[in-house]
């Protein structure tokens, strides 16, 4: 039984799986929806196969097909793409969950198929092993994730949507341009071959750098984040959820890919600007979100904001930054969905989600108000949570460095954090008695709110493991400046 | 310079036109146009610089790669064609709200 | 895990479980809560005794949780410091649980606030048990964390706005904290209180990085502890229930400011090397301008709570003066009055709850002739209040006492005529009250009685303050008694100072 488990190719199922639901929940749509959640338990459990089997037995290369490359597509699991896949899957179950109950018949026939598309496009990117497949499988997240944001239908909706679209493509073109050159220097676009076979020339810088604009263009980096408060606010809630969560960790994780693999020098010229450009949307994104009225639009541009912390592993360069930057992106993973959740629940419950007017809401829903304290727990960086866990290494990284000036922005950012969560969390102490009719909120949505908010806090005290996950394979044990 | 050179830099200039066209028009059409248009000048430079030297076999691989360029890009532009109808329909104008006039 | 490693751990659960099951109880089930949160409070005691007595037999009791590769511990460690605020922790928190019981009959939001309460408890032993900076800046935070809702529990906007201006202080505070920390970590390699101090260990550490890293330390801590300029949250906080309160001002928050501040300096600095570095001697007149400072405005306030807020803002800098004045005397009266300021405040928190809740008395001008209503209630007050000024055979006195020879010691004379300034003052802002209510007429109707039939106020918020009252003299006239506080202190001490 072990030797089975341990030989099926997980990695390939992972891809199949999701896609082979979303065909059969496009095909029978009347069962979409326990279709589709029978879908999410499959990649759960595929997800669980292959960290078993990379634990145990090293990063793992599949040849699909029997081709290799580089005409056939290599599918490339370590520790990295694992790390990620299980947020995926973990973040990915808790929103099958609420969608469950949060969308009404009309829509859910819609969503079913779109999101477990998505979820393939998403773990086929995580899995592949050369730059060409990145983009094909972004070009993939990309499109499923425009045709989820307008998937709302009004007016808001479809013109973020148009706007994601057309940024998105933009984005991708100037990948596309990149590989395209990096090619041609180096005939191949396998990842492990263009990291040994590296050398610097203008045309290698031009391809990165291209390669990094359209890749920071997805990731909204300031000051190209201005497409995603609107589309993160105007989507169904589901899809805030899982835009915020996993599509900009997606371009941010193949930048990660780039950067420490293929191009390391990189790193070290543009660090400083890549820092400076993720303080400022710490700064801009924190400062925005406190003046918004509604509470959506302040989690989109919360989500801006911490994006920014991610860039700042850039000048810092050690191992222990890139770690903590990559913890940070967990715990904002499961932090940012449970947010977005409980404000989809406020506005079930009481139709609105006007910040000012919390007061009569807030009161009623305390699984509720309890999954966005905790979630914004981790958010602020406060222990114990799993963003403590990664504020303190970027942290010490900076100090290692001698770079003190980020660790004013992280602190900074942590002040403006605590401020405008607890803005919103104030509302659930007043007085205020409920003043107008009130829709029930399905259990499901209520508990899956607080669920993944506590698993961003669990990750505070249970931090050693996931990291200790991100040492097999490169890039992180050894090659990389300590 | 050598045909390939020149093709390359053609990819390279409809590429360019593009960006411009992209952030320069309103009308979506226009921007949609904009980005069929760089895709095309991408495709472009993959094809030219995959004729290794004139005179032999090409390389392979750009054109698979191109291909599927085609393919994502004929899926993109039928979604981007379908959103852009939907938002005039709700609308009545096919601009973004930060390019109206209003 | 044996019982070395899982006693702590135990401890803190104690007030961790029934907390979070308090949270989903419905408010109506009374019974279930109020036997939660005394189960827990006594169960809670009970182990702390255990503590005590396997401390003294020489166990080691030490629980290490992996926080992160590269030997980052979350560690919790029973060392005599330790035991000592555990003690003051576990003792006052049944005597406040009976208290809150009692003083929120009836009110909203009950199992809220319990839950909270219990989080808070468990927040301030997580505090007294850390073994080293990271595990103190855990619990520290989610002491800030638990402790807000609390503040704001009634709802009002006052209630509202004072949370407000709580957090922009702690979270503030907190992040200096945190900057410190990582440094220290950073330049130190290790965290871990030692005696003598982790940082005196080392060979070769820039002085001027040291100095900033103490700065950074003592102002993030300093924001609990109320040190002056960064105080001035606790008397807004004064809106919060009087068992909260109570519970703030003699055990959670401020004790773990100043329990933090007596850490970085004897068991991370160690105080010898503090004293050459040169920090101590501004610690020391930051203290001393605090305890002037909380003192002079004290005596401008009428409101009751308020007035006892300025004076824990002076009270507790006692504590930090007794660490800043190098010298093992002045560190046990310091230490002592960490036990002796919270029994006596806690009484005195108690009585204005009593005088609020029962006769709706917030103001010192509404109090005249009081001592004839609620004569055991005054009682309890005047103990706690001449302890407050000093009175022998009372505990403040043992403490002023041991904090006034230490500075003679120290050769720090000018502390002596502070502490004789303050107790001046004291007995300025204590006296008056007390003579009011004991001899002045009584007005014709107090503006908003409750009757408790024949006794003069409910059970539960009568006995809570006898029974400090009570511990208040016990630790002064048995003070030479052995396990008293002072002996705790003195033990302490040698282990920091002895050669």
């Amino acid at each position: 039984m072990e030797v089975a488990v341990e030989n099926m190719p997980w990695g390939v199922m992972v891809i199949l799986l999701p896609l082979a639901g979303a065909l059969v929940c496009f095909l029978w749509p009347r069962r979409s929806v326990p279709l589709g959640l029978l879908g999410a338990l499959g990649v759960v459990a595929c997800v669980t196969g292959l960290c078993w089997q990379v634990v145990e037995q090293g990063a793992q290369r599949y040849t699909v097909g029997g081709w290799g490359a580089p005409l056939g597509i290599d599918l490339y699991a370590d520790g990295l793409s694992l790390l990620m896949l299980m947020m995926t899957a973990v973040v990915g179950l808790g929103i099958s969950i609420y969608s469950s109950g949060y969308f009404e018949h009309k829509t859910a026939v819609v969503f079913w198929p779109l999101w477990l598309f998505l979820w393939t496009a998403l773990n086929a990117l995580l899995l592949s092993a050369d730059i060409f497949n990145l983009y094909v499988t972004l070009e993939l997240l990309g499109l499923s994730a425009v045709a989820l944001v307008a998937l709302a239908g009004g007016a808001d909706a479809l013109t973020a949507a148009m706007r994601y679209l057309l940024v998105g493509l933009l984005g991708s073109l100037c990948y596309l341009l990149g590989v395209a050159l990096l090619y041609h220097s180096f005939g191949s676009v396998d990842i492990a071959i263009l990291a040994e076979r590296m050398e610097l020339s203008p045309a290698v810088w031009a391809a990165v750098g291209l390669m990094s604009a359209g890749l920071l263009l997805k990731t909204a980096l300031f000051p190209l984040h201005f497409w995603l408060p609107p589309a993160h606010a105007s989507a169904p809630v589901p899809v805030s959820a899982l835009l915020s969560a996993l599509v900009v960790m997606a371009s941010f994780y193949i930048l990660l890919r780039l950067w420490l693999e293929v191009f390391p020098p990189g790193a070290a010229a543009a660090g400083q600007l890549l820092g400076l450009l993720g303080a400022t949307a710490v700064l801009w994104g924190g400062i925005q979100a406190l003046r918004q009225t509604r509470l959506k639009l302040l989690i989109a541009y919360s989500t801006v904001a911490q994006m920014g912390y991610l860039f700042l592993a850039f000048p810092l360069g050690t191992s222990f930054a890139w770690k903590g930057a990559l913890y940070l992106l967990l715990s904002h993973a499961m932090a940012k969905a449970a947010m977005f959740m409980a404000a989809g629940n406020i506005l079930r419950f009481g139709g609105h989600d006007r910040i000012a007017d919390l007061d009569r809401v807030a009161q009623r829903l305390p699984l509720t108000l309890a999954a966005f304290s905790l979630a914004g727990i981790s958010i602020m960086g406060l222990p114990p949570s799993g963003g403590f866990i990664g504020k303190w290494m970027l942290l010490d990284a900076a100090f290692y460095r001698g770079q003190w000036w980020w660790a004013l922005i992280l602190i900074m950012g942590g002040l403006l954090t605590a401020a405008y969560v607890f803005k919103v969390v104030g509302y659930a102490f007043t007085q205020a008695e409920v003043t107008h009719e009130a829709s029930r909120v399905p259990a499901g949505m209520e508990w899956t709110a607080l669920v993944l908010a506590l698993a961003a806090v669990l990750l505070g005290l249970f931090a050693p493991w996931p990291l200790a996950l991100l040492d097999i394979g490169f890039p992180f044990s050894g090659g990389c400046a300590e | 310079m050598n045909s390939i050179l020149l093709y390359a830099l053609a990819g390279v200039g409809l590429f360019t036109l593009g960006l411009y066209a992209l952030i320069v028009h309103a009308h979506l059409l226009r921007k949609i146009l904009a980005i069929n248009v760089m895709g095309s000048g991408v495709f472009l430079v993959l094809v030219s610089l995959g004729g290794r030297t004139p005179g032999a076999s090409p390389d392979p691989v750009p054109h698979a790669m191109v291909i599927t360029g085609i393919v994502v890009a004929v899926s993109a532009t039928a979604l981007a064609l379908a959103l852009m109808l939907r938002v005039q329909a709700k609308t009545g104008q096919t601009l973004l709200p930060e390019e109206r006039l209003e | 895990m044996n019982w070395d490693s899982g006693l702590l751990l135990l401890i803190l659960a104690t007030s961790l479980v029934p907390g979070l099951v308090i949270f989903f109880l419905p408010e109506e089930r009374v019974a279930i809560r109020t036997t939660l949160n005394m189960g827990g409070a006594v169960v809670k005691l009970v182990l702390v005794g255990v503590l005590i007595w396997g401390v003294l037999h020489g166990h080691q009791y030490e629980t290490r949780l992996p926080l992160l590769p590269g030997g980052l511990d979350l560690v919790l460690h029973a060392d005599a410091e330790s035991v000592l605020f555990v003690t003051l922790s576990a003792v006052l928190w049944l005597v406040t649980t009976i208290y809150a019981i009692g003083y929120l009959e009836g009110s909203q939001h009950r199992s809220r606030f319990f839950g909270f309460f219990s989080l808070c408890v468990t927040a301030t032993v997580g505090v007294a048990l850390a073994g080293n900076m990271i595990t103190f800046l855990v619990f520290y935070e989610l002491l800030t964390l638990s402790t807000y809702p609390l503040i704001v529990h009634r709802g009002t906007e006052e209630a509202r706005q004072a949370g407000r201006v709580y957090l922009r202080y702690t979270i503030a505070g907190g992040a200096l904290l945190l900057v410190g920390t990582v440094w220290l970590y950073d330049v130190a390699g290790s965290f871990e209180f030692t005696h003598r101090g982790v940082v005196a260990g080392l060979d070769d550490a820039d002085r001027t990085v040291l100095t900033a890293i103490f700065v950074l330390l003592i102002a993030g801590l300093g924001v609990k502890a109320a040190l002056v300029p960064l105080h001035g949250w606790l008397p807004r906080a004064m809106v919060a229930p009087a068992p909260v309160s109570a519970l703030l001002h003699a055990v959670a928050v401020v004790k773990a400011g100043a329990f933090g501040i007596v850490r970085v300096v004897d068991d991370v600095y160690g105080v010898e090397f503090a004293a050459s570095l040169g920090v101590t001697g501004p610690l020391a007149v930051l203290a001393a301008t605090t305890i002037v400072y909380g003192s002079l405005r004290a005596l401008f306030q009428d409101n009751l709570k308020r007035r006892l807020a300025y004076s824990t803002v002076s009270q507790v800098s006692y504590i930090v003066l007794g660490v800043a004045v190098v010298g093992p005397i002045a560190t046990v009266g310091g230490l002592v009055h960490l036990v002796h300021q919270g029994l006596m405040k806690i009484t005195l928190f108690f009585c204005a709850g009593n005088l609020a809740e029962t006769l709706g008395v917030h103001n010192i001008s509404d109090m005249n002739g009081i001592g004839r209503r609620m004569p055991w209630t005054m009682a309890a007050f005047t103990i706690a209040a001449l302890g407050m000024i000093g009175v022998p055979p009372l505990a403040g006195f043992v403490s002023k006492w041991y904090l006034g020879l230490g500075a003679l010691d120290a050769g720090q004379d000018w502390v002596v005529f502070i502490l004789a300034g303050s107790s001046l003052l004291n007995a300025g802002y204590f006296l008056p009250v007390l003579y009011a209510t004991w001899f002045k007429a009584p007005p014709d109707a107090w503006p908003a009685e409750r009757s408790y039939g024949r006794r003069e106020t409910a059970w539960a918020l009568l006995a809570p303050p006898l029974v400090t009252a009570l511990l208040v003299v016990a630790a002064g006239l048995l003070a030479s008694a052995p396990f008293s506080p002072l002996q705790w202190a003195r033990f302490i001490t040698t282990q920091e100072y002895a050669p």
